[in-house]
């Protein structure tokens, strides 16, 4: 379940911001490690939210630091 | 003394080539640009034809960054990097860079299309990009980030004089010291069905649909108004003393500026020319040069009935019996109207007219309007004479905006 929202959540920030899919690990910070900005990180959350069907809500969203903070968070109130 | 202004690199897109040299080959070739729009949606337009970019943005861009911008901001972004590249990537102190990037309608697409986003699937979907692609100085803030520019980033606003106003505030930014190298041009990507209505509504557009490449015809008796276009022209100009220092490669000399008003009519020409014709004459005093030094005139020459007359008449009253022996040509002819980005796109052929001592010819000019009184090249491309020449090239926009630039041979 998780690896399914990890590989999904890897193909949508690399169309957002062109990161390599394979660096999209569980471990990373969206900002230090991948560089996604606050605008980039809406579009993430938008396509993760039509993808999954989840709401991410803005309060919620400065908790998700890592990849897997994301993940977790998806898989949880999916 | 203000500081001598030079042109060191060159970029374009447009729908005659997909950057300088084949635009410029596609130009002195005589070749338009102008296609039926693909897409249902033309079928219940008056107008139904255009000149979209010959290489569509997306084929060159990283497709992140393409994503994030408006289609006259990849365009400009486009032409910006070919100039920047000519002019040998120059190593300027980031606080003496400039940019002046001018559109006319904004990110007006990317707006109809958020729109529809707005309308179809609510608020929450809108993308965090919407704002910075519609904004005006959009192109220029991309520019100037892409270079880095902090000098200052502009965007002139004066509907299609836009381009040549940025290129004049460009070279006012050099002359009076605020920068030694400014990125400068003009942008435009409105090919969209509300706009194509607009310009319909005010009777601007050519219908000939079912003759494309013939459609945008100035000076011609049978013009029936100009063809939308899209693209982008940029160039790099710099302080003559630090293109010098750097041993850069000077593409022409910027000579000056005259910018009017005609305070006659929202979109309707002075049919005196009398804001135009001023505008020209002060562009020549700013440029220290008479109606002598002129060889050629790259004319606003939309292919509007009224348009193109009001034009020949400010060119005659501005520069009398000089006019005579200078060659004019209309490049709308095969580029159409590329509104905030004419003026630029425009600028680039006078430069590359008098470096090459060539004029394009304006294609599709069979039964010259004879009321009009100008030598207009046509047919195949002109010879320009050897020697220090100087060429003048003409905007104008709806709110009654004139801008004349003159640029001399390197």
């Amino acid at each position: 379940m998780s690896q399914e929202i990890l590989d999904g959540l890897a193909v949508i920030v690399n169309e957002v911001a062109g990161v390599p899919v394979e660096d999209v690990q569980s471990d990373k910070s969206f900002v230090d490690d991948l560089d996604i900005d606050s605008l980039s990180m809406v579009e993430v959350v938008m396509a993760a939210e039509d993808k999954w069907g989840v709401k991410i809500p803005d309060s919620e969203v400065k908790n998700l630091k890592t990849v897997g903070d994301a993940v977790a968070y998806i898989a949880a109130n999916q | 003394m203000t500081r001598q202004v030079v042109v060191t690199g060159l970029g374009m897109t447009t729908p005659i080539g997909g950057d300088v040299d084949t635009t410029w080959a596609a130009a002195l070739a005589g070749t338009p640009g102008i296609v039926r729009i693909p897409g249902d949606w033309v079928e219940d337009q008056p107008a139904k034809i255009a000149g979209i970019m010959a290489v569509d943005p997306t084929e060159v861009l990283d497709r992140v960054e393409a994503r994030r911008l408006d289609r006259s901001q990849q365009a400009a972004l486009i032409a910006a990097r070919e100039a920047w590249a000519q002019a040998g990537s120059p190593e300027v102190d980031p606080l003496r860079l400039g940019a002046v990037v001018s559109t006319g309608m904004g990110g007006l697409t990317s707006l109809m299309n958020a729109y529809d986003t707005l309308l179809e699937r609510g608020p929450s979907r809108i993308s965090p990009h919407m704002v910075t692609q519609i904004m005006p100085n959009g192109p220029a803030a991309h520019v100037g980030l892409e270079f880095g520019a902090k000098a200052g980033v502009h965007g002139q606003v004066s509907a299609c004089a836009s381009g040549a106003e940025a290129v004049s505030y460009a070279a006012r930014m050099i002359q009076t010291g605020r920068a030694d190298v400014v990125v400068a041009g003009g942008t435009e990507a409105v090919i969209h069905p509300i706009t194509m209505a607009g310009f319909a509504a005010m009777r601007a557009l050519s219908t000939r649909n079912d003759e494309p490449e013939r459609a945008s015809r100035p000076y011609d008796v049978d013009r029936d108004g100009f063809v939308m276009g899209e693209g982008a022209g940029v160039m790099v100009l710099e302080s003559a003393e630090f293109a010098a220092a750097r041993g850069a490669t000077v593409l022409g000399i910027y000579g000056g500026a005259g910018l009017t008003s005609d305070g006659h009519h929202i979109a309707q020409p002075d049919p005196e020319g009398q804001g135009a014709a001023r505008a020209i004459t002060f562009a020549l005093e700013d440029a220290g040069l008479t109606a002598r030094d002129l060889v050629h005139i790259n004319a606003h020459a939309t292919s509007t009935p009224q348009g193109d007359i009001a034009e020949s008449v400010a060119i005659r009253a501005a520069l009398g019996a000089a006019t005579d022996g200078i060659v004019v040509t209309g490049t709308k002819s095969m580029t159409g109207h590329l509104l905030g980005g004419a003026g630029a796109i425009e600028s680039i052929f006078s430069i590359l007219a008098l470096r090459d001592r060539l004029v394009p010819p304006t294609a599709n000019l069979e039964n010259m309007d004879p009321e009009i009184a100008l030598d207009v090249a046509a047919g195949a491309p002109r010879p320009l004479p050897a020697g220090d020449i100087a060429a003048l090239n003409n905007s104008f926009g709806f709110g009654g905006h004139d801008v004349a630039l003159v640029f001399r041979s390197a």
